[in-house]
């Protein structure tokens, strides 16, 4: 094996690590802050301040029963949680997470995926996430789960203009598709929220609906489809729903404090080179996924779900005219010379 | 190994291309559809180009098909029947094709058998190359496709907003179709 290769299988290793990492963590935060925010004490008897409950939660899991309703096109059935986990999994490929690392004369960049269309790549990866929805409601032959991924097709088709239409805003200053030459002009001028805030909260908003979380949780909707598209799912299956939906959180909050918040830079600081270097970079990433992931819960437990027509009417008629006009003043600022 | 991945998407590319036209249910179909499209825009990355793979799957993959297969649930369309196929325009449009894309096919292996093995990566599917030579000596052509689009959406608007709706059961005008729809569907489902 040649060297480029080991150091790429190493960095895959390492992005995969954190991402499944972060499953078990968000299952405690989701459920502690649910708790917290509504008085309650919550899962605290398992580990220190019920730390193992993430862990208890995904031993359950594997010894359930997985039932397979015998109406169901099985084919589709089966293939659909694999496909809503795979895109969630590879999007984090063209986040940088760290400054260049030199390792035995090897100068290797912290990025799984360095392409020339980075973030081109993640939206189009992202953009397949659909289609495990999509599958899971067509093949589980039942009319919740068939309401559900409907409206997931739509509400992510929608969505994704807008998101998309936000973060060509956000790369017009620094000129490329690669994140990191965004970082890069980031720690040059400054974070890109300031001049873009408007961008970022289209962004934000957006990314809520494309994930699936809660005010814009149209496809599961329990108090109306009992649990959407995969209300048929159970044990590991619907487990691997529910790891796609955080993995796929925190992939769009690495794109996003990528594109906004200067990634794994900080304002004003050089990190030393080499392992300390990286890791201290790694870190700063992960701190800032970390506060982005506690806004998903908070949002999640403080707002209520939207109905079907405002969602529509919320990401055609205000979200996306807001990105448009985002894109038309970044662009004029940008010629202009003041970004 | 380059050669192994090669061979595994092209062989996935074609596969998944005939089950898309020998499949008799839709939903199949459309997502072969969306496997021949990520296994052509794999080929486009060994070809190393993965701007054009990027909007291949964005594009095709990610919204166009999604749209697809919402219809196609929405309206609800079982296997195709028997005695659907094998009308006699579906026949001599089927050889007509069959015989154009030969044509093609044979036209691009005659122009290229010399340079056959000239890499995609120019200048011309760079990012950079790509962007001015639209915006330059392609810009009238990119103007008038931009126009047409245009025109495509105001008329799948004007299309969209049923004329004798009652005010109060109006949906807002210009509003998406998957709005209006989504409601027809509660109805329908079986």
């Amino acid at each position: 094996m040649s060297p480029g290769l080991i150091a790429t299988l190493a960095k895959m290793v390492v992005v995969l690590g954190f991402l499944l990492t972060v499953v078990p963590v968000m299952v405690w935060v989701e459920r502690r802050g649910s708790a917290m925010m509504q008085d309650r004490p919550g899962p605290n008897r398992l580990g220190p301040f019920g730390l193992f409950q993430g862990l208890a939660d995904a031993i359950k899991f594997f010894f359930k029963e997985d039932v397979t309703p015998s109406a169901v096109d099985r084919p589709m059935f089966l293939a659909a949680p694999v496909l809503a986990l795979l895109p969630a999994l590879t999007t984090f490929a063209v986040i940088p997470f760290g400054p260049d690392l030199v390792f035995h004369g090897r100068t290797i960049h912290l990025i799984v995926a360095d392409a020339d269309a980075g973030v081109l790549l993640f939206l189009a990866l992202a953009s397949l996430g659909v289609y495990g929805l999509v599958m899971a409601g067509y093949g589980s032959n039942n009319k919740f789960s068939l309401l559900g991924s409907i409206r997931a097709s739509a509400q992510m088709v929608s969505y994704e203009l807008a998101l998309t239409l936000a973060v060509v805003a956000a790369i017009i200053p620094a000129g490329s598709f690669r994140l990191d030459d965004v970082v890069a002009y980031q720690r040059a001028h400054l974070w890109s929220f300031l001049p873009q805030i408007l961008g970022f909260l289209v962004f934000l908003i957006a990314s809520f609906a494309e994930t699936n979380r809660l005010p814009f949780d149209l496809a599961e909707a329990e108090s109306e489809l009992i649990a959407g598209f995969h209300t048929e799912y159970s044990a590991m299956r619907f487990a691997t729903f529910f790891m796609a939906e955080y993995i796929s959180m925190t992939s769009l909050s690495a794109l996003g404090v990528t594109l906004y918040f200067g990634g794994w830079s900080l304002p004003g600081v050089n990190l030393p080179a080499g392992w300390i270097g990286a890791l201290l970079g790694f870190g700063i990433l992960i701190a800032k996924i970390a506060f982005c992931l506690a806004v998903y819960v908070w949002v999640r437990w403080t707002f209520p779900r939207f109905r079907y027509d405002q969602l529509m009417r919320l990401g055609w008629k205000v979200l996306l005219p807001l990105a448009i006009l985002n894109l038309l003043v970044v662009a004029a600022l940008t010629i202009a010379g003041w970004l | 190994m380059e050669t192994a991945v090669f061979a595994l998407f092209a062989l996935l590319a074609v596969a998944s291309a005939v089950v898309v036209v020998a499949h008799r249910n839709p939903v199949y179909a459309t997502m072969s559809l969306v496997l021949t499209l990520f296994s052509v825009a794999v080929l486009f990355v060994l070809l190393g180009a993965p701007f054009i793979a990027a909007l291949q799957i964005l594009i095709y993959a990610g919204a166009i098909l999604v749209l697809f297969l919402f219809v196609i649930m929405l309206l609800n369309i079982q296997r195709e029947e028997a005695h659907h196929s094998g009308q006699a325009v579906q026949r001599w449009s089927a050889i007509l094709g069959a015989a154009v894309f030969c044509g093609m096919l044979g036209m691009l292996l005659w122009r290229t058998h010399a340079a056959a093995d000239r890499p995609l990566t120019g200048p011309l599917v760079s990012l950079k190359g790509l962007a001015s030579e639209l915006f330059t000596d392609y810009l009238l052509p990119f103007e008038i496709v931009g126009l047409l689009l245009l025109v495509a959406v105001v008329a799948a608007s004007v299309v969209a907003k049923r004329p004798d709706a009652a005010p109060e059961a109006a949906v807002p005008s210009g509003a998406e179709p998957s709005e209006i729809t989504t409601g027809a569907v509660t109805r329908e489902t079986p």
